[in-house]
């Protein structure tokens, strides 16, 4: 080996030292870093469905309707209410949309705006979508009312998460 | 790549002289356990510290968990170590180092004292010590309030009677920790977190600066 490629004693000590400096300095942080971020690895399980209102009730108006699910927030439970606009659309379908606004979260309503009584209205930043929760371009939503997972058992409907669609 | 990072900074602000003052000088012959396997009684100052930082920074991870407040504070403790990932690992960090720093703390006191290191010139040295040495009991005791199980209760309940037996001022230390004079409860918890999290390690943060310039400047004291 030519006297170049030696490692002096001074750099033998250096790497030694700062390798074992660097496996405890990781042991002891590895556990805190992997506790911090546990919120973004944690999976999220679905909810189950709950009844929300008899089918009978469901016209070809979208109607503001709301039943209550259990929420667990770590060590906080509690009752909150969760809001769904529902109709009937011309091939007899049940449609439930979120009332969450895509663009930035506010929350939409049905005909509220008298210019465009057939669509939802969003009044923070006039975002506006057409009955099917489509977002109507030129208006600040980029993607569609996210649809509530629903299902219809002994004549009533029973409603679950809300699911994102594809952007217009 | 490292090499080139640190050329750049150091050729524009010139930090080779700070990091050399704070870290490059020699430890002397008595004081290396290579030389004197005896010397490793140095090494609780240092052991000290190491564990205080352990301390601050499973206590800071522990914050991003932990609520003060009656209602809250046990079942944030108790989420935290069951349900969060590594929860038991940075809450046992935190609890059994809260009792090992004492023991570090306490061992290398003795050295000082049985080596007589507290002598001309490094008197106040010796005060700053024993200031930081009640600054780690005041975290001990705030801290362990914090979970707010029975355990936690009455260890306070007892500790606020100590404090009560104070002559002539006692009942208003006790009410000044306790946030009332008869009830240890939601005002207690939330001034026992604040003292733990603010209050003393700000202080713990200025002794120890202290402590660290004046061993600079006096270096460490000679052989026996
Ligand atoms: C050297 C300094 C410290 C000592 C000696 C100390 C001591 C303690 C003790 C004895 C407990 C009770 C632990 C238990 O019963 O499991 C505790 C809890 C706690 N400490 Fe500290 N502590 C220190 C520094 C800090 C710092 C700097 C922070 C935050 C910035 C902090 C945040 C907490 C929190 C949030 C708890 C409640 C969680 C729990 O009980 O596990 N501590 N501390
Ligand atoms: S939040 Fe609805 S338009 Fe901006």
């Amino acid at each position: 080996m030519s006297d170049k490629k030696r490692v002096s004693r001074r750099q033998f000590l250096n790497y030694t030292l700062t390798g074992v400096g660097g496996f405890m300095a990781a042991g002891m942080l590895a556990p805190m870093v992997r506790f911090a971020i546990d919120p973004v690895l944690q999976t999220q399980e679905g909810g189950d469905l709950k009844s929300v209102v008899s089918v009978d009730e469901i016209t070809n108006e979208p109607q503001r309707f709301e039943w209550t699910i259990n929420q667990v927030d770590a060590w906080y439970e509690s009752e909150i209410q969760k809001t769904a606009w529902v109709y009937r659309n011309d091939n007899d379908e049940i449609i439930a949309l979120s009332p969450i606004c895509t663009h930035l979260g506010c929350t939409v309503d049905w005909a509220s705006n008298e210019e465009y009584p057939n669509q939802f209205f969003c009044p923070c930043h006039a975002g506006r979508y057409t009955k099917d929760g489509v977002n109507v371009p030129g208006t600040p939503p980029t993607a569609p009312l996210p649809m509530f997972e629903h299902e219809v058992r002994d004549g009533m409907l029973y409603l679950g998460d809300a699911k994102s669609r594809k952007g217009a | 790549m490292l090499q080139r990072l640190y050329d750049w900074v150091d050729e524009r602000v010139d930090i080779t002289p700070l990091w050399r003052d704070i870290a490059d000088h020699e430890v002397p012959e008595h004081v290396n356990p290579a030389h004197h396997f005896s010397a490793f009684v140095y090494c609780f100052g240092g052991l000290t510290f190491f564990v205080t930082v352990i301390q601050i920074l499973s206590g800071m991870f522990l914050t991003m968990y932990y609520v003060p407040d009656i209602e809250n504070a046990w079942k944030s403790v108790y989420y935290l170590q069951r349900e969060v990932a590594y929860g038991q690992i940075v809450r046992g960090m935190h609890h059994w180092g809260a009792s090992l720093v004492i023991v570090m703390l306490f061992l290398h006191t003795l050295r000082v004292f049985f080596q007589g290191a507290y002598k001309k010139p490094r008197e106040l040295n010796w005060v700053i010590g024993v200031l930081l040495f009640f600054v780690m009991l005041g975290l001990g005791f705030t801290g362990y309030l914090l979970p707010w199980d029975n355990k936690a209760y009455f260890a306070t309940q007892v500790g606020l009677e100590i404090a009560a037996a104070t002559p002539l001022i006692g009942d208003e230390i006790r009410t000044l920790l306790a946030g009332d004079p008869s009830i240890v409860g939601a005002q207690t918890l939330t001034r026992f977190f604040a003292i733990h999290v603010f209050f003393l390690p700000a202080a713990l943060f200025g002794l120890m600066a202290f402590h660290f310039i004046l061993i600079r400047k006096q270096g460490i004291s000679g052989p026996l």
